[in-house]
């Protein structure tokens, strides 16, 4: 699966590790939320940097106490149709100011890139080699945006109100 | 009417590229029916039995003329030259090809009409009264807000892949018509102590399977908040709502399952955390939208002009007039309703050239505006008195002056069996052969205001559960079956309806509806006594012994 | 979702594939040459499960063809003419039971 990052298509650099599979001495890794937390203070400590795979119905919160320490919170997509990542991921960005990457994994496909940019994603497990291809154009698909979020758009509304403004200026 | 500025048109051409390149994709196999279904849904395109289905927004029911002849282009030139209005102010084509359906958006879209989310798990049209801005005695224009919620709905990052479809609908005037007792969320706009506007916040409503009647979560949340308090119960129903069960989905289950009590603590502690934040509403903002919302330039008229004194001679118009106009807020003019059920029709349906005709007589007689009502009727929301003569002449040469509205022969149903592929039996033969028995227009005036809606399956697109009569198709052993229940309504005192006993077939539910009528005629106190009341004064009993006795 | 393939199949007496096509949303069925015909006297006839099951296989192989296919029943007349055996198939192949409104 091609990892999307910074717009371009880059080999991955985390190894992903189930719950059982050895430790490797160095490198990065990711690994499932469960086994983070059980472990949380011998994995910190590791040389590799870490990443966590977070599960859709598990609340973000619990993580918050590592964030400044994680370089990487892969969000899970089980099915396109669910969008509970959504909401973890809005979470990470704007609540719990998580500045490290934020990865969709799972069903990732080109109609979802600009809900999940907006949503503070900003790399991306892409199912088809096609999609992922793709990404630069379809993220630059939409330019105007009615919801503010934490992604610094500009929205709609607050276009109007500078036009009103800089029209007003005029008058 | 609201006015599409640059940056609204931007958009929606945005998405109709968009979506033309998603069709193209899915005709070349690129994508799976599987991933394209979810995209098409997003885009208010059904499959159907015999076609694909495609379904238009008309926001809060409010249409301009040249908005209603593009719909009339459309049906002509990518459909089979009629349309469909449906209970939640949309428009529905039914004979439309994959292929044709970025041109007909992107002609939908030269004049601001869009397609998006009228289906799918997002947030949906946002529906609200059809008489909004020109209703007597409402507190302010409840389009205002309805447009900030499109706007904020729409496309929106977080709320796209919800558990289930999530409505919502604005009322701003003591009698509810629209329903909101009855959707996700239930807006009432109300004003507090100190003149501010705010919103009484209802939840959990809906019909279905499951049906409930929406709880208030909130008695007063100011204009400024509506959208962060939104946004908390979006959030709170995206992450907890259920996804194991489509049956279950829906907020009202969470809102039920949870309790209200602890459903409202967790959207409160939500709410908390993003009262403050850009999601606030500066008086602005709102200022901005409603300069956008163009009202007539109203003239000083006499409240009984002439023209309208001289044609209560004919008793046709006097029928007409006294059934489908209504009061306007200013006296010189009216609200008219038009029946979209004449006797024997579909219910709901308009033609091309009804929707070409009806455009050209809302230039000519209501400041080009048309409205939507969820009832699957239209309305022409500013005519002047004086014009109601001629404007009446005129609806009745196209067949659109049935002065049934409100009566009996008013009939909401859901396209049943003969297009939908979710149904388990026929609606519209049902409606049409109900109409033919109760055609005589002083025999539906003497039974006064009846609902019946009816559904051809438990999914309840026709609102059978709040109809003064429903009327629910379903299957059995292969033949079709109808329930009957009594009692049900969705305005301001929205209830459910009773079964009033086992099932009946298609060809006796007409005689069915007729006793329950005699039963009702003979038992009601006085003839002011509506129908859905003389129901709740005696309960089902005495209609079930009328109707079951000899059967 | 469960896929068609993996739903139970009983099948009482003859049966059709029938789906509708992707590019226009027309009716269509399974034809005995790996096709699909708006035409119902052109549909693959099935008796069994193992034939129904073999011809849905083959028809849900066809995404980018024709939109979700399934078994529906037919009855074939004396004169071999083979008519949709439900109400729901009726109105499939036959059309709306109302009158349009043009």
């Amino acid at each position: 699966m091609p990892l999307v990052n910074g717009g371009k298509i880059v080999a991955d650099g985390f190894v992903k590790l189930a719950v059982d599979t050895p430790l490797p001495e160095g490198g990065d890794i990711l690994v499932p939320a469960e086994r983070f937390l059980s472990d949380a203070d011998a994995l910190l400590k590791r040389s590799g940097k870490i990443g966590v795979i977070w599960p859709n119905n598990r609340d973000i919160a619990e993580l918050v106490p590592y964030l400044g320490k994680i370089a990487v919170v892969a969000l899970v997509f089980p099915s396109f149709r669910d969008g509970r990542a959504y909401s973890q991921a809005r979470l990470l960005r704007e609540r719990y100011n998580y500045r490290g990457e934020l990865r969709a994994t799972g069903q990732v496909l080109r109609d979802q890139f600009v809900f999940m940019l907006r949503a503070g994603f900003d790399s991306f497990e892409v199912k088809k080699q096609a999609d992922a291809e793709a990404f630069m154009q379809t993220a630059k698909r939409y330019s105007v945006f009615y919801q503010p979020t934490g992604d610094g758009r500009i929205t709609a509304l607050h276009r109007r109100m500078q036009l009103r403004h800089s029209e007003g200026v005029g008058t | 009417m609201y006015a599409y500025d640059e940056i609204d048109r931007t958009l929606v051409n945005e998405r109709v590229s968009e979506f033309r390149d998603q069709v193209q994709r899915r005709l070349s196999g690129e994508l799976t029916e599987d991933e394209f279904k979810m995209l098409r849904l997003q885009n208010g395109v059904y499959l159907q039995l015999h076609a694909y289905m495609f379904r238009v927004a008309i926001p809060y029911g409010t249409l301009a003329s040249n908005q209603l002849r593009q719909l009339a282009h459309v049906a002509r030139k990518y459909d089979r030259g009629y349309g469909h209005f449906t209970t939640r102010q949309n428009i529905q084509f039914n004979w439309i090809k994959l292929s044709d359906l970025p041109d007909a958006l992107a002609d939908l879209a030269e004049v601001g009409i869009h397609a998006m989310q009228t289906s799918g798990n997002n947030m949906r049209n946002v529906t609200s009264d059809q008489w909004a801005g020109v209703a007597p005695g409402e507190i302010e224009d409840p389009r205002i807000w309805s447009e900030l919620i499109r706007q904020h709905t729409t496309l929106h990052p977080e709320f796209s892949f919800l558990p289930r479809k999530f409505k919502i609908a604005i009322t701003a005037s003591d009698h509810d018509r629209a329903a909101i007792k009855v959707h996700d969320i239930g807006l009432r706009l109300i004003k507090n102590e100190k003149g501010e506007t705010g919103f009484e916040v209802l939840v959990g409503g809906g019909l279905g399977r499951t049906p409930f009647i929406g709880k208030t979560i909130k008695h007063f949340v100011h204009g400024r908040d509506l959208l962060s308090y939104i946004e908390a119960i979006l959030r709170v129903y995206n992450q907890y709502g259920r996804r194991d069960n489509i049956y279950k989905a829906r907020i009202k289950i969470l809102v039920h399952e949870l309790g209200i009590e602890k459903f409202s603590r967790e959207v409160e502690e939500e709410w908390q955390h993003i009262r403050n934040s850009s999601l606030q509403i500066d008086d602005e903002v709102i200022e901005d939208i409603r300069s956008r919302f163009i009202y007539p330039a109203y003239e000083k008229l006499p409240h009984m002009p002439d023209e309208l004194r001289q044609a209560a001679a004919d008793p046709d118009f006097e029928a007409w007039r006294k059934n489908s106009v209504t009061s306007h807020k200013n006296p010189g003019y009216s609200i008219v309703t038009i029946s979209l059920k004449p006797i024997g029709a579909p219910p709901g349906d308009a033609t091309a050239e009804q929707m070409d005709a009806l455009a050209d007589l809302a230039d000519k007689y209501s400041f080009g505006e048309i409205r939507v009502g969820h009832e699957q009727n239209l309305a022409l929301p500013h005519v002047a008195k004086r014009d109601l003569p001629a404007l009446w002449k005129a609806l009745d040469k196209l067949g659109l002056a049935t002065p049934n509205v409100n009566l009996i022969t008013d009939i909401i149903a859901c396209p049943g069996l003969d297009y939908c592929s979710l149904a388990n039996a026929r609606s519209i033969p049902i409606a049409q052969e109900l109409t033919r028995r109760f055609a005589n227009h002083e025999l539906a005036n003497l039974i006064g205001r009846l609902h019946i809606n009816i559904s051809g399956c438990i999914n309840a697109c026709g609102h059978h559960h709040v109809g003064h009569i429903g009327i629910l198709g379903v299957e059995k052993n292969g033949e079709e079956v109808y329930q009957i229940t009594i009692g049900g309504r969705a305005d301001e005192n929205a209830a459910l309806g009773n079964l009033i006993g086992p099932g009946v077939k298609f060809d006796e539910v007409a005689d069915v509806v007729e006793d329950i009528v005699e039963a009702y005629l003979a038992l009601r106190e006085r003839p002011e006594e509506l129908f859905v009341d003389t129901v709740k004064r005696l309960g089902v009993e005495p209609f079930k012994e009328r109707v079951y006795a000899t059967r | 979702m469960t896929s068609p393939l993996q739903q139970k199949l009983k099948i009482a007496g003859s049966s059709v594939v029938t789906a509708n096509r992707t590019w226009d949303g027309v009716v269509v069925y399974r034809t005995a040459a790996k096709g699909w015909s708006a035409d119902l006297a052109d549909a693959a006839i099935v008796r069994n499960s193992d034939e129904a099951k073999a011809l849905l296989a083959e028809a849900v192989a066809d995404d980018v063809g024709a939109i979700g296919p399934y078994i529906a029943p037919v009855q074939i007349g004396e004169d071999g003419k083979i008519v949709p055996g439900n109400l729901r198939e009726q109105i499939r192949h036959d059309g709306v039971t109302i009158d349009l409104p043009v």
